[in-house]
């Protein structure tokens, strides 16, 4: 299997771990609040159809991880990044790279559910529409989308409700939905689940083991057993150094670091 | 009780005493004006002050031309203003909030939220009636339209700013252009702040009398030309109250009667629409 | 997979394009308000100009006030101007913090909203009403009452009794005083509320927890807490009273001289500009006229200015 896919990626792998084909490779990535070096170093691959959680103590730089891959620094001034993340081999923090375009390719849901004040259907219909989708396909797109993040059935009667009418969760999978409409290829979860009850978080958490057959996913999280129950892969991060990654199992049964071990089983944190 | 404390609460009831009294002569006052404007403009008031022109001294007439003049500057004014405003703010709290145009523009807008108006009127006097040879109602339209612009740039900067930056976010997320996520998201939020900005700005000018009288004049006859000098109700009232003559006199309470009307009930409506966003 | 290329910007999207361009009417909108303000000071320069090289700076302490002569100076308007402005002041403020305290501390709560409400409505009457009240009302009442009063009395005190001299006119300096300090009352009082509000509860807990009295809260933990906000609020108010035209217009009689009494008629910037802009026959009246806005605009322009920096420092002290 590790032949085979060394031959069809792009990126070359050389001192780090086989593992799947890599949709994002990060390397020797840098980051700065400032003076202030927020991320030290960072090298990493995301490997395609595959869930990648980051964990660590709060201000670990998880969440600006998340935040570099699809540029949403690039909203605040005396913010850079140095280094490379690739995405399908192009360096997206080069200076000409088309910020809308990559976004479209890296969708994200945030934290506190953000439906936009718009209808349901409009929720999602718009990006389809911004992108130029066919009037005749939209209601079947957004159909797809919905039952995509499980909530078609929640809400196939009330399309035209507001997006703000919704219930927490049902927000937050409506932010899901109107991310995968527009097919991306890498969804990035930002602590998705940490302002909902536990039922909305099981059903989250559902949403995401059927969507990383389609998409490559990096989610954050605080809640380690959530990180145990979603992901294929683990990344511990602390005081900005990405401290060790591997497969999820590994990562909580045999984790190779202490300060991994001390995090993990509660001594720190 | 010790003597330094009774001679404190004495002090003290003193001062509130003084203050409950400044509070009641405040309201007082305010209550008179409102009363004899009242009693001495609803007088005045009849049919014809909204059916026939200004008159000549002591004969019949009413206000017509003046409202329609005033009506039709005010709503010029808020054309020109709104858009330039709105775009202003926007820059101020979205595309530039971080640049140090921002803060110059922002000190510049709250300087001209104060400034004399009358200052405005020799501004367009000079820009617009000494070039084109003549007063006209355009020359008042941009006169009152420079008072709307920093009323609006200051509710459009600050209600996009009351927008969390969450929403900006997600809507950047989806790949949208910024244009769009201020369009479709951020407007939207701020719609309703907005809207109340530009009816306290109406409200203001409804009653700008200074900008006016060399920019716009008056006009004594009925005009729909924007091209020429307009009647407009705060000079009419200036100009009649200052006369000997009692109907003049009379129109003069009249107008004021209704300008004050206008401006309460502008001001009234704008506190609604914001509280009953409050409440959604 | 997808071509590298197209997350590149060189090849030139028209969405990225579209937001350049409404990027770039909003800086052009910002940069218009910018351009309004130095359009003002160039336009009353350029108007002044003639006024300015023919009288220099005696221009601001020359008396005489002449078109038949053409010879003109800004000091009786000047004067008028921070004449009407200290009286109103002096009773605008503080009644205004009277009110702003009565509302925020001795007020009963039912009446709390509905009075702040009227008094911000208020706030927002338009001048000219203050000044046609001021003209059939006020005048008149101050003319059979208030000043025969004042010159029986304070008039015949040593010093301060030339302040109170005279006919009782009616109209004149101190009637334009009075009005203006009723005109900027509700704007000082809702003003002052709001910076009275900032102060964070849980001192004036602490405050009144020593054992406090109302008034001592007030005089030496709250009014301290806010004093550079206040200022700020006070300055505010004297820029409007300062360029304020129309409530003072009807009442100051228009003349260009300077009494001893503040009861005698006179005559403000802003008044000189309204009552004689459109008869002004030479081109020298009309300068001189402008001179005096320039004046007047320069003046309020370094009130408003520290007013200004004061609600900002406050503002950045609170952490807003």
């Amino acid at each position: 299997m590790d032949t085979e896919i060394r031959e069809r990626s792009p990126i070359s792998f050389q001192g780090i771990d086989p593992s799947p084909k890599a949709r994002i490779s990060i390397r020797n990535l840098e980051f700065f609040y400032g003076q202030t070096r927020a991320l030290k170093g960072i090298d990493l691959d995301l490997p395609e159809n595959q869930v990648t959680a980051f964990i660590g103590p709060s201000g670990c730089g998880k969440s600006t991880l998340l935040r570099i891959l699809n540029r949403m620094y690039d909203l605040y001034p005396n913010q850079r990044a140095t280094g490379e993340v690739l995405l399908d081999g192009q360096n997206i923090l080069e200076k000409g790279t088309d910020l809308n375009r990559l976004r479209t390719k890296v969708g994200m849901v945030f934290q506190k559910p953000t439906p936009f004040p718009m209808t349901i259907h409009e929720n999602i219909a718009f990006g389809l529409r911004l992108m130029g989708v066919a009037k005749s396909e939209m209601d079947g797109r957004v159909e797809a989308a919905l039952r995509g993040a499980a909530l078609w059935d929640e809400v196939k009667d009330k399309l035209t409700a507001s997006g703000q009418s919704l219930s927490g969760g049902q927000q937050q999978r409506l932010c899901i939905a109107r991310t995968i409409a527009v097919e991306p290829e890498v969804i990035l979860l930002d602590e998705p689940a940490s302002a909902l009850d536990p039922i909305s978080t099981g059903k989250i958490e559902e949403t995401i083991h059927q969507l990383k057959e389609q998409f490559t996913i990096a989610i954050v999280t605080h809640n380690m057993q959530q990180a145990s129950r979603v992901s294929d892969r683990t990344a511990f991060m602390y005081l900005g150094e990405l401290i060790e990654e591997g497969e999820t199992a590994q990562i909580f049964t045999r984790p190779r670091n202490e300060q991994t071990s001390d995090y993990i089983t509660g001594r720190f944190g | 009780m010790s003597a330094s404390m009774t001679r404190r609460k004495a002090v003290n009831a003193v001062m509130m005493t003084l203050s409950t009294g400044a509070a009641v002569l405040g309201l007082v006052v305010l209550a008179l004006i409102l009363m004899h404007l009242l009693v001495r403009g609803a007088g005045a008031l009849n049919l014809a002050v909204f059916t026939q022109d200004t008159p000549s001294p002591n004969a019949a007439g009413g206000l017509r031309n003046a409202i329609v003049g005033s009506l039709m500057m005010s709503a010029i004014a808020v054309a020109i203003g709104t858009p330039i405003g709105i775009l202003a703010g926007t820059y101020m709290a979205e595309y530039g909030r971080f640049a140090k145009l921002s803060k110059v523009i922002r000190f510049v807008n709250d300087i001209l939220l104060s400034a004399p108006s009358i200052i405005v009127g020799l501004f367009v006097y000079q820009l617009l009636v000494v070039s084109f040879g003549h007063f006209s109602g355009l020359a008042g339209s941009v006169a009152l339209a420079i008072l709307v612009i920093p009323i609006v740039v200051r509710t459009t900067e600050d209600m996009l700013l009351l927008v969390p930056d969450q929403l900006r976010e997600a809507g950047l997320a989806m790949g949208w252009p910024r244009w769009i996520v201020i369009r479709q998201i951020a407007y939207k939020a701020a719609m309703s702040g907005i809207m109340t900005g530009v009816l306290l700005a109406v409200a203001r000018i409804s009653g700008e009398t200074a900008p006016l009288l060399f920019t716009a004049l008056s006009n004594n006859f009925f005009s729909l030309n924007m091209t020429q000098p307009m009647s407009s109700l705060p000079i009419t009232i200036f100009q009649f109250a200052l006369s000997p003559y009692q109907n003049w006199q009379d129109l003069a309470w009249a107008g004021a009667l209704l300008i004050t009307i206008a401006v309460l009930a502008l001001s009234i409506i704008a506190r609604l629409v914001t509280s009953r966003k409050e409440k959604s | 997979m997808t071509a590298a290329s197209d997350i590149d910007t060189r090849s030139k999207n028209p969405v990225a394009q579209s937001d350049r361009v409404f990027g770039a009417l909003t800086l052009a909108a910002a940069i218009l308000v910018l351009l309004v303000l130095v359009g003002v000071f160039i336009s009353l320069v350029m108007g002044a100009w003639p006024a300015l090289q023919k009288f220099g700076p005696a221009f601001l302490w020359t008396k005489s006030w002449n078109p038949v002569t053409n010879k003109f100076g800004a000091i009786a308007p000047l004067y008028g101007t921070v004449v009407t402005s200290i009286v109103a002041m002096v009773i605008a403020v503080p009644v205004g913090l009277g009110v702003a305290i009565f509302l925020t501390d001795l007020c009963p709560r039912v009446l709390r909203r509905p009075l702040g409400i009227a008094i911000e409505l208020l706030a927002g009457i338009p001048s000219i009403i203050y000044g046609i009240w001021g003209l059939f009302v006020f005048a008149p009442f101050m003319q059979s009452t208030i000043q025969p009063a004042l010159i029986a009395t304070l008039g015949k005190l040593p010093v301060i009794g030339a302040l109170f001299a005279g006919p009782p006119y009616g109209i004149g300096l101190f009637t334009a005083g009075l009005i203006l300090a009723m005109m900027i009352l509700p704007f000082i009082a809702s003003l002052s509320r709001d910076i009275f509000g900032t102060v964070p509860p849980m001192l004036r807990e602490a405050a009144y927890g020593m054992g406090m009295t109302r008034w001592e809260v007030n005089r030496h933990i709250v009014i301290p807490h806010v004093r550079t906000a206040l200022v700020g609020g006070i300055m505010l108010s004297l820029g409007r009273a300062l360029g304020e035209t129309m409530a003072v217009t009807f009442v100051i009689g228009n003349a260009h001289r300077i009494s001893g009494s503040i009861l005698a008629p006179g005559t403000t910037i802003s008044a000189a500009i309204a009552n004689e802009f459109n008869e002004a026959t030479t081109p020298m009246y009309v300068s001189s006229l402008i001179a005096l806005g320039l004046v007047l605009f320069i003046l309020t322009f370094i009130v408003l200015a520290c007013a200004q920096w004061m609600l900002r420092r406050m503002k950045a002290k609170a952490g807003v």
